[in-house]
């Protein structure tokens, strides 16, 4: 079996905040990602897709044809855009790296039909990141 | 679907290879540069992974107002800046384990395996740029 992974970037902002949660405890808790105004980040996605070379064209899946999934999935729905407000997929949820990374993974796995999604890797900045994968728990993304 | 969380951390130390059980010459043939007597350093980066289910409230998986406390207060204050063959508990002259990052990745592992806020994964060590350790879980424990 062989891995590939495409990476691309998306910048969005985003801020954490419960509603079902006093003013005192979404600070307590989210800190300065509280800030009602939001922030931003540099988003990097790395997508990893497992699965054989087709003996005819060498390839597990076409990169082209990836980089137009996550581009239409992903990029085209989060890029410049404000994750509490403008991602139907996200709402209801903290827009925390685990969320978006679980969304993804949703939004991806009807479209890779070639190869088997194998990972989805979000990093926040380069110093934290999430991973989704098939996994074998019963660990889910949720919804506050 | 399985979620983890990984955080990024950084301390820099000195160290020596070198063991009593290997003679002068068998220490030098091993370890090479590495067992120069004075020691060297490196700028080591620290990858530490958490899984777990996702709380609704938080979105989060451990809250990193959590997890960096516990990761500096178990290991970057006892390693950042320090000489780990003679300040690290684990590796002081008595206990014979070579500050390897092997080693490391064992004893920090161990360090963090009481996190109490979700359950750690893996502990990968970059020692340099071009290398790099992980482990996932320990069979024995480090004294």
């Amino acid at each position: 079996m062989i891995r590939i992974t495409r990476r691309v970037e998306f910048s969005a902002a985003h801020f954490y905040h419960n509603p079902n949660l006093s003013p005192e405890e979404n600070l307590r808790i989210f800190g300065k990602c509280n800030n009602p105004h939001g922030h931003g980040h540099n988003y990097i996605l790395e997508v990893t897709i497992a699965g054989e070379p087709d003996p005819a064209t060498g390839m597990v899946l076409d990169l082209k044809e990836l980089k137009e999934i996550l581009q239409t999935e992903v990029i085209d729905r989060m890029d410049h855009r404000h994750l509490n407000y403008e991602v139907p997929e996200l709402a209801g949820q903290i827009p925390t790296c685990e969320n978006v990374a679980a969304v993804i993974w949703k939004l991806l796995l009807p479209r890779i039909t070639t190869g088997t999604l194998d990972r989805v890797r979000v990093y926040e900045s380069p110093d934290l990141f999430a991973d989704c994968t098939a996994g074998n728990s019963n660990h889910t993304g949720g919804r506050a | 679907m399985k979620l983890s969380l990984t955080r990024r951390y950084r301390f820099a130390a000195s160290h020596r290879l070198h063991t009593d059980r290997l003679s002068e010459a068998e220490n030098h043939r091993v370890y090479g540069k590495c067992s120069n007597p004075y020691g060297h350093g490196h700028n080591y980066f620290v990858e530490v992974t958490v899984s777990g289910p996702v709380d609704p409230a938080t979105g989060m998986i451990a809250n990193l107002g959590q997890l960096d406390p516990f990761v500096e207060t178990h290991v970057l204050d006892a390693f950042d800046q320090k000489y780990l063959n003679e300040q690290v508990s684990e590796f002081a002259p008595d206990k014979s384990l070579v500050p390897t990052t092997e080693n490391l990745c064992r004893v920090i592992f161990q360090r963090l395996s009481s996190f109490p806020a979700a359950h750690l994964d893996r502990v990968r060590i970059e020692e340099t740029s071009n290398n790099s350790f992980e482990i996932e879980e320990i069979s024995d424990t480090i004294a």
